[in-house]
This record gives structure tokens, sequence and C-alpha cells, in this order.
């Protein structure tokens, strides 16, 4: 099923040609009426008659969250307040917020992309779907309830918390998809099985759109397998409006629609444009955004993009699941670390579970990294001798997959913290 | 060697912390002649536990429920603690090393030496493992 | 201001003909509902029968009682794929009580709101500042939708963290507000901690709580504002149902959308306007979940003068209950619910004492329980887990934090006769 299979199945040529021409648009619109745009592509000596393909979009200067704090809190909006219909404000680590804008036209663009992206996870009218991201300033909750709202399923609007009720009400309402954190749905799965509920027999769920955090490949699998469902993919920031994008039923990329964004994978040192394939920072064009337009955003997140035509037969590219934050990426005794892989390393290890923490120091000039990890109930042994043996075989794999040697320390079940938002796995001491 | 015999019954009363309760206690206790050894108070939010050693604990235990105090027995060890540097030490060490949690502990000043009351989550071991180190652990018969 | 003039105008024959003609449209609907077929049938009375408004007195009475027997699904009266949205209220037990909507009460229901936002002189130009909880309560959606609808800029700020809340306000230039009064107070009592005078505010709606004409004079003077009282439930779609207009003598009831009928709440007589009684409303216009004749349990009477601003029928502000429901922090409470959670732990003996404070400004709930003695295992660890697993219940079924207090064995009161174990003890309204 296809939300538009007019515009998801067009061909690639006339997909770019439509890009360009509203890349142009774009760029000449900001030019003539944004001061900040007008002053940034003048800084950088590029006028909008220098856009002649697509390809020339490396001539523009490229946009970052510094920009949108810095303009604290809508002074690069391009919308009069009359026009403006909603705000959303993401909390930073440090000052000021970040705060979007909204047109109606806006809400619009997102909505109509969640509906695509809805519909290709096989959801539609007849759905009762669980919208379990928070409400509120946040994106995922109000984004997934429009987007699920346009394609005609019933909503459900919990927001986060009180998970008990939430597994009831999955219950009593014959909840058959849900919105969430990939986090929050495992902790489900565990609040369900000691409530001595079943997700797979004893609910409805069949579908589960998970995102506002990066996971991976086998927490997929492990949430499928344990819950009997499928889970799909969705990716979106805030500054694009927010979640966005998702998998199809391939469940082999998420589609970002290329009527509404160009994107493009950079060096994030050098700045250059990198080939399909090639893992690299992710930056986007918002093509039609009025409120808060974004050219060429350094969203910040590692990714590759592949432009192949999916099996699904939508022509529009795809990018691969994140695998973790340009500035997550830490840097141990010189080497690159993203939490995402030592994720990816524990979920091929049977005896340890998901939840984990890395804690980083610094023990004389050296870096040290810490990976705790819970052991599954059922690897428990009151011999000493087998977590020892644990405990070797998680260092290990960590080595071989991090190319560093990082101490690892077995927690019990249930010790470490849960994440009903964004998970922190990551305590660096060495900043103090 | 019976371990059982260095089983202490504390008695464990569920108070409200407000004023006059431990005394409602005491007063009751002193009615019946009964002798408090030691008492110590753990409190959470509003509410606490008085826990007792006592020289009659059945009369006692009667008594206070008779009163309408919520209570219960709980099974302690009492241990004499070396008037000297490191005696604490000693004894933390001897549990400590056989992986016995001790979770809570309280002592009072007896006619000779300090004698440390603890509630640990495996007493028989614990009795087993501390008389076998040389610890002087009290005997129940003393509180009788 | 009028967002739909003709309608909120509509007077005489016309109106009566729209109502008559909804009425019996709503009868159509509600019988699709077993419950309400059976209902009818047993009273013998059909939409056929409705020929003047009068005759909506033949029609039987519906209770929250019945629509918790219905949980989930009882109520709905369209197949489920067309039901858009679910939204839940209190119930009297431990099972909320489901409200569905389609996607023509959706739009009927921001279309109410657009309404009442229009009513109080707010326009496309408004700043609006939505801090009320969103998700399954009514309060936050529903005001978003009507908000959005009327093409204001909506801040989703929900409750809590209420400085950040400030902030935003003085930052992104707030011009209306709306919270519950008790909230409001909050915020008010913030601001000036924080030194500031919130200069872009001027409006301010408040619901979903009885409050006073003095808290209105407090709230207007320390917020800034003019104070708008707004009156709705989950029932009839959520808040909204009925708003002050600028007079701000009464609050009309939308007349094309509700049927209203005072009654006496012990004998079911009809009352005449001016006298108060227990409001009765009959929503005309809902397809997933048509009520007839519903008892909100809230007293209140019909104005008998015309408002001077043209609009339809008004009620007095809300003045009571005429059963013992609670608000607390907004959110309704059955003391027959609280009663059920506790009845289902264990742990928790015969005796119970629930009580609601006022600190601050926001309520407070604290319960007394004695618990059973068997359960004291004399560890305090062991009464914390029980403190801990009394308010985790609480929370789950009344979706409030409330205080447990473990007390000692025989220290409540006891009852001879019906027990009052629920007291209020925050005076009158704020
Ligand atoms: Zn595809
Ligand atoms: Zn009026």
């Amino acid at each position: 099923m296809k939300w538009d299979p007019r515009i998801e199945e067009m061909p690639a040529e006339q997909l770019a040609e439509l890009q360009y021409k509203r890349m142009k648009t774009l760029v000449y619109r900001l030019y003539s009426f944004s001061d900040f745009y007008h002053r940034r592509m003048k800084e950088n000596r590029v006028h909008p008659d220098d856009i002649r393909s697509l390809d020339d979009v490396t001539k523009l200067p490229f946009m970052y969250k510094s920009d949108l704090r810095d303009n604290y809190p809508d002074k690069i909006f391009t919308a009069s307040q009359d026009e403006l219909v909603r705000y959303h404000v993401s909390s930073g680590t440090t000052g000021k917020p970040t705060v979007v804008g909204y047109t109606q036209n806006d809400l619009e663009l997102w909505t109509t992309s969640l509906a695509r992206g809805l519909t290709a996870c096989g959801l539609g009218r007849g759905d009762v779907m669980q919208v379990s991201y928070g409400y509120g300033l946040f994106t995922g909750g109000l984004g997934l309830h429009y987007g699920a709202e346009r394609i005609g399923a019933t909503v459900v609007p919990t927001s986060v918390g009180n998970t008990e009720r939430q597994i009831e009400l999955m219950q009593d309402l014959r909840v058959t998809a849900i919105a969430c954190t990939p986090s929050y749905m495992v902790h489900m799965g565990e609040v369900a099985e000691k409530m001595g509920v079943s997700i797979e027999k004893d609910t409805n769920l069949k579908t589960a759109v998970l995102g506002a955090e990066p996971w991976s490949e086998q927490m997929r699998t492990h949430i499928q397998n344990e819950m009997g469902i499928r889970a799909y993919n969705i990716f979106g920031t805030s500054e694009i409006s927010g979640p966005m994008f998702c998998d199809c039923a391939e469940q082999n990329g998420i589609h970002i629609w290329g009527d509404m964004a160009y994107t493009e994978i950079i060096d994030p040192e050098t700045g250059e444009q990198l080939q399909p394939g090639e893992k690299g920072e992710l930056v986007m064009t918002i093509l039609q955004k009025e409120a808060l337009p974004m050219i060429r955003y350094r969203i910040g997140d590692i990714t590759s993009l592949d432009t192949s035509l999916c099996a699904c037969g939508r022509t529009h590219p795809r990018i691969d699941r994140l695998q973790g934050r340009v500035d997550d990426m830490l840097i141990i005794r010189g080497i690159n670390v993203f939490p995402s892989q030592v994720e990816h390393a524990l979920l091929g290890i049977p005896e340890v579970s998901g939840h984990f923490m890395i804690i980083v120091d610094k023990k004389g000039a050296l870096d040290e990294m810490l990976v705790q990890v819970e052991m599954n109930p059922g690897a428990f042994s009151d011999k000493v001798q087998d977590i020892m043996e644990i405990r070797t075989k998680v260092s290990h794999i960590l080595r071989n997959s991090l190319n560093i040697s990082v101490g690892v320390e077995l927690a019990a079940p249930g010790t470490l913290p849960r994440f009903e938002g964004k998970a922190k796995r990551v305590i660096d001491r060495r900043l103090n | 060697m019976e371990t059982d015999d260095y089983i202490i019954k504390q008695i464990s009363v569920f108070s409200e912390n407000k004023p006059g309760r431990l005394a409602a206690i005491a007063k009751a206790l002193q009615d019946e002649k009964i002798n408090i050894f030691a008492f110590s108070i753990a409190e959470a939010k509003g509410f606490g536990v008085v826990r007792l050693l006592v020289d009659k604990p059945e009369p006692a235990l009667k008594k206070l429920a008779d009163i309408g105090f919520m209570v219960s027995f709980t099974d302690v060890i009492a241990v004499r603690m070396k008037d000297e540097p490191g005696g604490l030490f000693d004894i933390a060490k001897i549990l400590g090393e056989s992986e016995i949690n001790i979770e809570y502990s309280y002592a009072y000043s007896g006619k000779e030496a300090a004698v440390l009351i603890l509630r640990v989550d495996r007493i028989k071991e614990a009795i087993e493992k501390m008389t076998g180190r040389g610890a002087d652990l009290l005997k129940a018969e003393m509180f009788l | 201001m009028f967002w739909d003039k003709e309608m909120e105008t509509l007077g005489g024959r016309a109106l009566e003909d729209l109502q008559v003609k909804r009425l019996r449209q709503t009868i159509r609907q509600a019988e699709n509902v077993p419950f309400f077929k059976d209902l009818l049938k047993e009273k013998s009375v059909s939409a056929e029968d409705i020929n003047k408004i009068q005759d909506v007195s033949r029609l039987p009475f519906t209770t929250k009682k019945d629509l918790q027997k219905g949980y989930p699904f009882g109520f709905m009266a369209v197949p489920k794929k067309e039901i858009v949205r679910i939204h839940t209220t209190s119930g009297t037990t431990g099972k909320p009580t489901v409200v569905g909507y389609t996607r023509n009460d959706l739009d009927n229901w921001s279309e109410l709101i657009a309404r009442n936002l229009t009513m109080v002189g707010l326009t496309d130009e408004d700043t609006f500042q939505n801090a009320v909880n969103y998700g399954l309560f009514t309060g936050g959606l529903g005001f978003h939708y009507g908000a959005e609808k009327v093409g204001m800029t909506v801040i989703p700020s929900g409750t809590g963290n209420t400085k950040r809340q400030i902030e935003m306000i003085d930052d992104f230039g707030v011009t209306a507000v709306h919270c519950t009064p008790s909230y409001a107070m909050h915020l008010a009592e913030v601001a000036e901690e924080m030194g500031t005078t919130l200069d872009t505010f001027k409006t301010g709606l408040f619901g979903a709580e009885p409050w006073s004409d003095n808290t209105r004079r407090t709230l207007e003077q320390k917020l800034g504002v003019t104070a708008f009282d707004s009156y709705g439930m989950s029932e009839m779609y959520g808040p909204g149902a009925a708003f002050e207009c600028p007079e701000r003598n009464g609050l009309h009831f939308w007349h094309d959308s509700f049927l209203i009928e005072i009654i006496d709440p012990e004998t079911e007589e009809i009352l005449g306007p001016g006298e108060c009684g227990e409001l009765v409303v009959t929503p005309l216009v809902k397809e997933a979940m048509p009520l007839i004749r519903y008892r909100t349990g809230d007293i209140t009477c019909i104005l008998d003068d015309e408002c001077p601003c043209g609009r339809g029928p008004r009620i007095a502000r809300i003045t009571g209950r005429s059963d013992d429901m609670l608000v607390i922090r907004g959110i309704n409470v059955f003391p027959s619910q609280i009663e059920h959670v506790l009845r289902t732990l264990p742990e928790v003996g015969d005796q119970f004492m629930v009580y609601v404070d006022r600190i601050n400004h926001l309520d407070e709930m604290a319960i007394d329980i004695e618990i059973k003695k068997e359960f004291f295992s004399g560890e305090l660890k062991d009464l914390e887990r029980i403190q801990k697993k009394i308010i985790h219940a609480l929370r789950d079924t009344l979706n409030l934090r409330t205080k447990v207090n473990l007390v000692e064995h025989e220290s409540l009161p006891r009852f001879e006769g019906k027990a009052k174990r629920v007291v209020d003890r925050r005076g009158d309204v704020i």
C-alpha cells in the first residue's frame, strides 16, 4: 500500500528535477527575504544564480544547531507571527533550548510525510495506534498523533509513563500498533512479563514504530522475536519538523521523501560530500519549510545513503539506521567509538541484556572505558567461575568490534537505569 | 554446637513518627516489669520500626499486641565486642568474607562490654562462621 | 466576535426545529448501542415520539455507572474503523471510562473550542500556551485542536516545569494561557518569585475544577489577564461545551450541540430556569458515543435572562456536585475508585482515611492506611515496599500522585453506619 503512489514511485530523474526546482526556489526565497540566509550566502560568496544543478548545492554554506541557539528564540524564522500555528521546543543540554516554529503548511508537510511512512509500514484505517511518545513540547507525541490520525487509524494518546496502565489499555482497547522509543518498547515488554502478560499472545499488537534514539538491528530482531511484532525504524529531529521518515515493509533503510528533502552524507571533518554507501554525517535540506527553513543542516547523525531502487517500488533514497552522533562519538585513546557499536556488540551475546552503561574516565594520562551490562536472568549462576567466563567473553567481543580494550562489569538484571525518553548511556567523567 | 542457641528474638514494633509513641511502648513494658536491654529506631517517611531486646520477649510481645501495637519477632544475633580498636572491623570482616549481608545493626553497652546486635541475611551461616572464627556470641538464654 | 454567528445566535423556532431534528438523529444513533436499544425499548420510546423539545423528558437517563458497565467499547455506536481517537476519563472503579471519537466528532469539538476562543477575543495573531496535560486527558488535545483551527500559535507546553513555562511566556510573547485555576495561581506565584510581570498576557482560560469569583479577581490582578471560565467533560467531547462570553455572567452552553436540563437529583423532577439542581446533558451531534440525558453530577442552574451578547442559553458557574466526586488537580476522582484500588491490595486493612488538602495552591491527597497485621514482618524495608506498592497502584488508576501514610493499628476512626472515609479539607472552591 502506498499513500501517494504518484509521488512515491516517481522515476528518479523526474524526482531529481523536482528537487532541483524546489531547491532553486528555496534558495531564491531565502536570499531575498531572510537576513540570516542572505548574510550567510554573501559571506560564502555564493549567489542563487550559482545553483545551476543539484551538484551545485555543495556551494551552499552549512547550517548548524548553533545557528538556532544564537538566534533564539525566533530571529531566523521566515514566517510572521500570525502565520505561525505551533511551537515545539527541545531542551538543549546547555543554555537556551532550540525553538522550532511551524506554519499550517509546515504541519501539513510533516503530517503527509508521516502518512506516507506509516502506510509504508502497513498501517491504515482499522488500526488502533497507541502513541507512547511524550506529548507537548516534544515533537514525538503530537507528530505521530497527527500522522496516525491522517491515515485514519484510531489514536490512543497515552503519552509516556504509567506503563502498567498502558499495557492494560493495549489489551483492553485491542491496540494493533504503537509508537515509542525502542528502549521504552523493551521496558514495556519487561513490565508486561512481570504482569503475566505476553505481548505476543495476550495483545493484538502487530506493529511498532520506534525512534527518537539510536538502536540496532539486533535490537529489532530481539523485539520482533520476543513480542511477535514487526518493528519499524522512524527518524527525524525537531529541526526538520520532528519524526518524519521511516522504514518501509522491506525494513531495508529509511525512505527520505525526495520531494520534501534533499539528503547528503558528508565527511564531518572536511565537509566534503561522500558517495552512496559511505558512512558519514547526515546533512539535510528541507525543500518547502516555511517558518524555519533548513539549508544543508548538519543533523549530526552518522549514517550512509542508498540510492538504489527499493524492492517496495519506492524510488526515494534511503538512509541506513543511524550509527550514532558525530558529537556522541567518543574518542578513546585516539579511536572513534560510538555507543551504538557497543549496543550492537552486546546484543549478539545471549548471556547479557540490552541494558548497558558506558563510563569513560581518565586513569593518569590514559582514557579508560568501562562497560556495565546486565546479565540475562537465564545466564545467572552462583558459581563465580561461570560469571568470570561471561565477563571474559563480553570483553573479547567488545575488543574485536571496537578495536580497543575496555573494562566490563556485569550487573544483576534490573539494576541499571531504564530510560523512558532518550537513553543517556554514556557518562564521560573526563570532562570534569 | 546448636546454632539455634544463638538466635535471639528481637521485638519489632510498628510505630508512627509522632510524639509519645516510644513513651507508650516503654510505659507498657515497665508496667509488666520487663527490662529493655537495647533498642533502636529505624525511620521511614511518616513511620518507623522500633526494635527492642528485652528480658521476657514472649510476655513483652503479648503486652504490646494487647494494647494495639503491630508487633513481630525478628531473629538477630548479639556479639560481644572487644573493647579495643578494630573490634567492629573484625566482625564485619568475618561476615564480609562469607558474603553475608548485614541488614542493620545497633549496639548497646552492657555491664562488661559493648554488645553489637546484628540482623543478617543468612543467620545460621553467620553464627557458624562467627563462632568458628572465635567471635564471642551471646546465647539467647542470656536474654530470658 | 463570533466564529459562527448564525449558529451561535440561532433562536426561536429555527433553533427548536434544529434541536428536535438532531435529538431524533441522536436517538437513532444511540440505538446502535445495545444498552440504549434495550433501554429505549423498555421505556417504549423512540425517535418518532420526539415532536417538540419538551419531549426529551420521555427519555431515560444515563449515568456514569452505566458507562462503566460498557467498558471498553460497549457504548460505541459506530464501527471501530470509524473511530479515530480514544480518550479516557475517571471511572467509578478501577477501570477508566473510554470515550471514542469519529472524525466528525473531532471536527465538531474543535469547532466549539474555536467559538469559545473567538468569543473571548482571541484571533490568529495570538500566541497560546496550553498548560494542561496532553495525552489521554481531553483538556490538552481539545484546546490544541481548537486553537489551531483559529490559527493561533500554539505552544503545547503541558504541565510542570513552571519556571520554564514562565520563560516561554516572556520569550515567545504569549498572550493567552489555558490551565486549571490552581495551576494559574501557582504560575502567578512563581512568576512573582522570578520577578517577571508577564506583560504580554491578556487572556486566561481556566477550567477543569470549580473556582470562585475571589480567585478570578486574584488571578486577574496577579497575571494581568481577563479570566474566563470553561466547562465540559469527556463525555461531551471534553472541555469547551460551555464557556463564558465577555459579559462573564454565566457560561453559554452551545445550544446546537447540546440539549441541557436541570433536575432535582433526588426526585429527578425537571426544574425551571433559575432553580439550582443537577445538570443533565444530551449531546446532539455526537457520532461515536451518543448519550441520552447524561447525568453530569454537576450542580448549577439555567439563567433565565438574555445575555446582551446575543448568544443562547447560559448556566451559572458550577457550585458543587450531587455526588461525592472530587476534583484534584483538575482530575476527577471518585471515592469509590480509591476504595476499589485499596480493596484489591491484600496488605491494606479494612480501615483507611483519605484527606484532600490544598498546599501552596496545589491539591494534595494523603491516605492514612492501617496495614493488616499478618503483613508486618518487623522489617522496615518490607513496610516501605508496601507503601510504594500502594502509591503505585493509586497512581495507576487515579493518575494522581498521592501520599500514603502507614498508621498504627486501631488509630483510625471506626464508623457505624455509612463510613465517611474521604475528607476534603480544602474548604470552599479556590
Ligand atoms: Zn522501500
Ligand atoms: Zn454572552
